[in-house]
């Protein structure tokens, strides 16, 4: 098959598949390329912009809620990998190594959780965060994002933990380790890349999430990136520039990811598939 | 039970428990709330707090908007997931070969994927724009109103949606046909099977598990979606885009009638459950056949 197919076609049937995948995402080029064409060659439909400028970003920096914004989903998608993961390697570690009772049913609830719809608990949710007095908070987000990644977080750690060959934990505990030492010094250094892939969609869903985010806050201190952009002001027209400029910063993150932790990323992706 | 085990027991517990805790108060206990929610007729700024009965399922019984959310949903999943897995398909048959570029090629794929919805809202928002859009600058300067015709924004949403999907379908058959060993081929080759039967009778096969894992993953999706078309066309011109989803969360959080709107995200969760459980037992019937 195609092994065999040697030398200067190869090449072209590669340049060919880049060339039409660089074609798939010309919907992000086109933004990319919308946030530096002034409002004059936007509304005319310019395809070749006569000049470009750096006025949309200077306006979403410093007269729009998106700056904010951007340091909200931060701290948002932070705590909430962070907690996804302390919270989550921990039951994981348990589900794989230890003698869990009710151990298949929770297994069970853990995938049917990865299925779980968000539009069905927003509105308990909704009325839970107002009775605690966490509405417009970071904190209610970071909680409800948290729970929500938990499910595929526990699956695809305790899938990885299983990978480790317990005879080293074994030595490690036949050597006097007790169980969080064997835990802190054997199986965590271990199960660091698979932690890492798990930290990364975590990150992913949080950086994504809308539906907590526009339910739960009401205002700029609180509101995340996908809401800001949600709601980006224009008084009377649309400021179609403006909003390709805060769609490209909004897009940063997932680009980055996708670009320096692609292999990471991936692995993550497959073995959350592989879920029976 | 020696010392050890139960020792071994209670650690258990102990790290199990707060994702137990995390995820029973703010999943599980919330799950149930919601459906005692949906019995109620509760709308804060009116006060009106009291019990409702199954009322507001006989009013969705025969209530027209909520079939036609219905329609919508089940138009939108069947449509973008038919046309995910095709794509998707076929994109990981042509990636298969890459020798060349292979990192960029994925980052160039997935792009799409990891995009927020909400960004992928904004950009097909302005592609669909009636006079300075792409989409219709490339069709030769039409003026055609994509967002705005209840005929063209239900499937304008569509092809959205697979933009920003199908990388998920074509990386996951990808990653599958990556994993067939070529001597498979180069054996079906030597007994004179040529390209068709060696990709219906070695490919196609070794690809069903995961196409089936992809198709339950993207249904559930597709089920459950709501950034984009909250975004992209907020359920209108007339109703053509507006999902279960949608209308949940307008009469939730639009009408503040949180009793009925807990009704609809009722009927979301039994759908999304309903196809769950029935492809766990397709995938057992297919594993005892087998």
């Amino acid at each position: 098959m195609s092994r065999q197919r040697a030398g200067g076609g190869r090449h072209l049937a590669d340049a060919a598949i880049l060339l039409a995948l660089a074609a798939y995402a010309i919907p992000f080029f086109w933004q990319l390329l919308s946030s530096f064409k002034v409002d004059a060659d936007l509304l005319h439909g310019q395809l070749v912009p006569a000049r470009l400028t750096l006025a949309h970003y200077r306006v979403v920096v410093e007269q729009s809620p998106v700056p904010r914004a951007l340091v909200n989903s931060l701290v948002v998608a932070l705590l909430t990998t962070g907690l996804a993961l302390g919270f989550g390697g921990l039951a994981a570690y348990a589900l794989a190594r230890l003698p869990v009772p009710g151990r298949s049913a929770l297994l069970l609830g853990v995938i049917a959780g990865t299925a779980f719809p968000q539009i069905a608990t927003v509105s308990p949710l909704y009325l839970l965060m107002r009775a605690l007095g966490l509405r417009d908070t970071w904190l209610a987000l970071v909680l409800a994002d948290t729970s929500f990644a938990l499910p595929l977080v526990i699956w695809l750690l305790a899938g990885f933990i299983a990978e480790i060959p317990e005879e080293l934990e074994q030595a490690a505990a036949l050597d006097g380790a007790g169980r969080l030492q064997v835990l802190r010094w054997v199986v965590l250094p271990l199960m660091a890349p698979g932690a890492a892939s798990a930290a990364l969609l975590t990150f992913l869903f949080s950086w994504n999430e809308f539906l907590f985010a526009y339910t739960f806050t009401a205002s700029e201190p609180a509101r995340t990136v996908p809401v800001a952009l949600a709601l980006f002001p224009g008084v009377f027209e649309v400021p179609w520039g403006d909003i390709a400029a805060a769609s490209i910063l909004a897009s940063l993150p997932p680009v980055v990811i996708i670009v320096v932790f692609q292999r990471l990323l991936v692995r993550g992706l497959l073995a959350g598939a592989i879920r029976e | 039970m020696n010392a050890r085990q139960r020792g071994d027991r209670r650690t258990a517990l102990l790290y199990v428990s707060p994702a137990l805790l995390a995820l029973g108060c703010l999943t599980v206990y919330p799950g149930l709330w919601v459906l005692w929610l949906s019995l109620q007729h509760r709308i804060p700024i009116f006060d009106v707090d009291r019990f409702a009965g199954l009322s507001h399922y006989l009013f969705l019984a025969q209530d027209p908007r909520f079939w036609n959310a219905g329609r919508v949903t089940l138009v939108f999943a069947a449509v973008s997931v038919g046309l995910e897995l095709g794509l998707g398909l076929l994109t990981a048959l042509a990636l298969r070969g890459q020798r060349a570029g292979r990192r960029l090629a994925l980052a160039l794929l997935l792009l799409a994927w990891a995009l927020p919805a909400v960004v992928t809202a904004r950009i097909f928002e302005w592609l669909y724009h009636p006079s300075a859009g792409l989409v219709n600058l490339l069709l030769g300067g039409r003026t055609i109103n994509w967002l705005g015709d209840p005929a063209l924004a239900l499937p304008a949403l569509i092809l959205a949606d697979v933009w920003r999907t199908m990388p998920f379908v074509a990386l996951l058959c990808y990653a599958r046909l990556l994993g067939i060993p070529p001597e498979l081929y180069e054996a079906a080759q030597v007994d004179g099977a040529g390209r068709t039967a060696m990709f219906t009778r070695i490919t196609l096969p070794l690809l069903r598990r995961i196409l089936l894992i992809v198709l339950l993953f993207r249904t559930l999706d597709a089920l459950r979606a709501f950034d984009l078309m909250f975004v992209l066309t907020g359920g209108g011109p007339a109703g053509s885009t507006e999902t279960l989803t949608v209308y949940a969360y307008r009469s939730l959080f639009q009408t503040l009638q949180l009793g009925f709107g807990s009704a609809i995200s009722v009927v979301v969760f039994a759908l999304v459950m309903l196809v769950a459980w029935s492809y766990l037992r397709l995938l057992r019937r297919q594993r005892l056949g087998a």
